[in-house]
């Protein structure tokens, strides 16, 4: 009987943890300009080291070009640019992060140039602040939310197909 | 047990087209003077599992045409009907009948009836007459076991199926069903196999029948119905004389067991999810279809030893993989020529597994031939030509993409080498030929490509009306010189026909650019040779596959692209008297007697070159959409083969460039696109064509 009243508790426990992380998204976080900016660990399907692509002609400017990546053909885009960043370096510590976006035609695989990773958060949806009024800014658009851990700001990214068609702003408008 | 009839409609669809080209090929078969019995029954047994099919899957209309077909096909089986050519035809009628309102079943639309009915009513009328005509040789057919058809009142049957029947697929419910079409029924279960409740199988049929069945049809009707199951099963049919007469006896072999409602209760419950089922496949085929459309060319039947040879290649793979993992384990220096060996026998697994792959989407090209036979049929009748057509190399293979594209540029050609090629019969014998025409279709490998060969034994291109033609229409001047190879290239221009008068076979004009295109876009090569009074030979060229492509590397800058090589026509060192500039920046090559516009990569691309001087790169001249352009690039690298991976599946389309490959460093190169470097380069047909004979006349 006892061993019964155990595993009925046990279930109890993992129903209530689940509802408690219903609300909680993870989120894959990385650094860009010193500013931390995360993205939902489920588009993520993995990280790999800066390795030269082959660029595209004519891409928008921040299109790097394409990746081999095991034997698929992925566009490789730096994020720095779509957020207008400038001093771009691409060395040993520059990362790009593997993404599944999600599109009309499907999912599109690509990579994302950004200067490091850093952590893995979980964010309840209470700790998700609106994103300040960032219309007349593109990037604004792949913004979702402001999250906050104990000590800094997470600047929470969902990121579209957009990213291979719009041009991003030329840093010298800032 | 509920099963969603729906997901085996795209094989009834695929089984039954299949069907339908076997009847038709087995139709223009026939040899009316000494009918092959083989033949008649391989029509028949194709109309018999199309018509099952369809009354299964609840297509009854289908079904219900066919049934027709089957019975006079039936009636000639069984010799009691005398087949004429006018029947072939009608027989050939009713098979595109089916195969329109197949595809419209599978297209999720009603079927369009009005053709079907008319000819329905054909075969209703022949069969209502031979009714007249035959009725004594088929009565007395059925005497011979029965003692008349006219005292009979029904049909007595028992029937005990083997109790494999349902895992076999066969229903008793529906054989009841479609007895019940010739008359009133009255089943009985019989439940003496019935075993207790611990024992029984659920999958097993234990129950036998006694039916009544009162109706005048034949016995042969009632045979029918049995006709799959008949092997398999204890089943008498025996004629009821006297409705009560025989009644004490046909209780007979039910006593064992008294028959209550129950049981018929029984069978009246699995019916009811079977009508139900059928119900609802009827109501959802658009649904269904619409869903099935999109992943028709999805599917691909292989053969099962292009598989088996797929399954060694991977054993054996496995094989080589552990032992290298073996020799990983502890490896020392002195093993290197076994690991070498090992790295061999794995480059030579990978190589023929990436083979056997490519194997499994090649089909033979007799897939794209077996449409041949019954146009040439169907045309040289309409016509009035006599023409015999030769197919070879049928079993020659191609990729299934090729296969679906390169089908209407063929039907073209042979339309054109009927109606153009093929002179009539009067014709042959005055310039003394046979009468009959000849068309051969042949395939063969020749390198990496596929041969296509429509030749044709009639008047052959005629030279004179193709040049007063081009003339008119402003394709060339009266002054130009072409030699034949020109004139005859001059039918794939647009706009272009010769024929006396338009038919509604070919003589419009629109065709063969429109082939041309379609097998450039193929990444192939049409061409036609020809022999005044001895006939033509089209030969179009193509890649094995689609997925993979002879190309010519060449480096601008630090970038490294892919030219098709089909499109090279060739490449060359310029020197500076080649180079004329023409107004405004464009400059254009003079390559023998012609112009060709200039355009520089590493412009149209913003990429960095070595060098921006024409002296210093080399040009490569390519044509695409018939246009010459020649591209400057910094080097040429070598020339392999590519695989084609697409860019649209993670990015987008980019003009000028048609896909990317991997090559052999692991790094990405882009595939060029000719007509897309054109556009980009803003060359537009109407510039070119002022360039080249313009300019052609002034510097000359």
């Amino acid at each position: 009987m006892d061993t019964v009243k155990v595993a009925e508790q046990g279930i109890g426990d993992i129903a209530s943890a689940a509802k408690d992380q219903e609300l909680t998204e993870q989120y894959l976080t990385f650094f860009m300009h010193k500013e931390e900016f995360g993205i939902n660990i489920l588009s993520v399907q993995e990280i790999r080291g800066w390795e030269p692509v082959t660029p595209i002609p004519n891409a928008p400017r921040q299109v790097l070009g394409v990746m081999n990546l095991r034997g698929t053909v992925a566009p490789v885009i730096d994020l720095r640019v779509c957020f207008g960043l400038e001093d771009l370096t691409y060395d040993d510590a520059t990362v790009v992060i593997i993404l599944n976006i999600r599109c009309d035609s499907g999912m599109k695989v690509m990579g994302v140039v950004v200067d490091a990773v850093s952590d893995v958060h979980n964010f309840a949806e209470s700790q998700v602040q609106p994103s300040p009024e960032l219309s007349n800014r593109e990037q604004g658009q792949y913004i979702k939310g402001l999250g906050s851990t104990e000590e800094h700001m997470v600047i929470l990214l969902e990121l579209s197909e957009k990213l291979i068609f719009e041009e991003a702003e030329s840093p010298s408008l800032h | 047990m509920s099963v969603d009839l729906s997901q085996f409609h795209q094989v009834f669809f695929e089984e039954s087209n299949e069907g339908l080209d076997i009847m038709e090929s087995a139709l223009l078969g026939i040899d009316l003077e000494n009918l092959d019995s083989e033949k008649i029954n391989e029509i028949f047994r194709a109309a018999h599992s199309i018509k099952g099919g369809s009354g299964t899957f609840g297509f009854q209309q289908i079904a219900d045409f066919t049934h027709v077909v089957e019975t006079l096909l039936d009636l000639i089986r069984s010799d009691q009907f005398k087949m004429l050519s006018q029947h072939v035809d009608l027989f050939l009628q009713s098979v595109d009948c089916m195969r329109t309102m197949i595809n419209q079943i599978e297209d999720g639309k009603d079927c369009d009836l009005e053709q079907a009915g008319q000819l329905k009513a054909q075969f209703e009328n022949i069969l209502a007459n031979l009714d007249g005509d035959s009725d004594s040789d088929a009565v007395t057919e059925t005497k011979n076991d029965d003692s008349s058809s006219d005292d009979i009142s029904g049909w007595k049957i028992y029937f005990k199926p083997d109790a494999d029947i349902l895992r076999t697929g066969n229903e008793p419910v529906r054989m009841f069903r479609e007895l019940e079409e010739l008359g009133r029924l009255e089943v009985s279960a019989d439940l003496s196999g019935l075993p207790d409740l611990a024992s029984l199988e659920p999958e097993a049929c234990y129950l036998a029948w006694n039916i009544r069945l009162f109706s005048s049809a034949e016995r042969a009707a009632v045979e029918e119905v049995f006709e799959w199951v008949v092997d398999d099963s204890e089943l008498s049919i025996e004629p009821m004389a006297a409705e009560a007469s025989d009644d004490s006896k046909f209780e007979d072999p039910s006593q064992a067991d008294v028959v209550s409602v129950t049981p018929v209760a029984e069978v009246a419950e699995t019916q009811v999810p079977a009508v139900e089922k059928v119900a609802a496949a009827d109501s959802q085929p658009k649904a269904a279809a619409k869903r099935e459309t999109k992943t028709e060319s999805a599917s691909i039947r292989v053969a099962t030893d292009k598989v088996d040879s797929l399954i060694n290649m991977v054993g054996e793979l496995v094989i080589t993989q552990s032992m290298l993992g073996e020799l990983g384990k502890d490896f020392a220096i002195e093993r290197l020529p076994s690991l070498m060996e090992g790295l061999e026998q794995l480059n030579n697994h990978t190589r023929e597994l990436q083979e056997s792959v490519m194997r499994i989407r090649m089909l033979p090209i007799s897939f794209a031939f077996s449409r041949f036979p019954r146009l040439v049929h169907d045309m040289s009748k309409t016509l009035g030509k006599q023409v015999e057509l030769e197919l070879l190399g049928e079993q020659t293979e191609l990729d299934k993409t090729v296969m679906e594209r390169i089908g209407d540029p063929l039907v073209h050609l042979v339309r054109n080498s009927l109606d153009h090629g093929i002179e009539s019969p009067e014709q042959r014998v005055a310039a003394g030929k046979d009468e009959m025409g000849k068309i051969t279709l042949n395939a063969f490998h020749q390198g990496g490509n596929i041969v296509i060969q429509i030749i044709d034994d009639g008047a052959g291109l005629n030279r004179e009306r193709i040049l007063s033609k081009a003339i008119e229409n402003g394709l060339v001047k009266e002054s130009d010189y072409l030699n034949d190879e020109q004139i005859h290239d001059l039918v794939f221009r647009p706009g272009f026909s010769t024929a006396a008068e338009i038919t509604d076979i070919s003589g419009r004009g629109v065709g063969m650019d429109v082939v041309r295109r379609n097998i450039q876009e193929l990444n192939g090569s049409v061409e036609v040779e020809s022999t005044p009074g001895v006939g033509s030979t089209f030969t179009i060229r193509l890649p094995l596959t689609l997925a993979i492509l002879d190309g010519q590397l060449i480096r601008v800058g630090s970038d490294v692209y892919i030219f098709p090589l089909v499109s090279i026509v060739e490449s060359i060192q310029s020197y500076d008297q080649m180079i004329h500039r023409v107004s405004s920046g464009c400059e254009v090559l003079r390559l023998r007697d012609e112009y060709v516009p200039i355009v520089r990569l590493w412009d149209i691309f913003n990429v960095k070159p070595d060098s921006e001087q024409l002296e210093d790169g080399l040009l490569v001249v390519v044509e695409g959409d018939n246009i010459k352009i020649a591209v400057l690039v910094d080097d040429l690298l070598a020339q392999q083969q590519v695989v084609i991976k697409s860019l649209q599946d993670n990015y987008r389309s980019v003009e000028g460039i048609s896909g990317a490959t991997i090559l052999g460093d692991g790094t990405v190169s882009l595939i060029l696109d000719i007509s897309g470097l054109i556009q980009l380069a803003g060359v537009s047909r109407e510039d070119y064509k002022k360039i080249v004979p313009e300019d052609g006349s002034q510097a000359a």
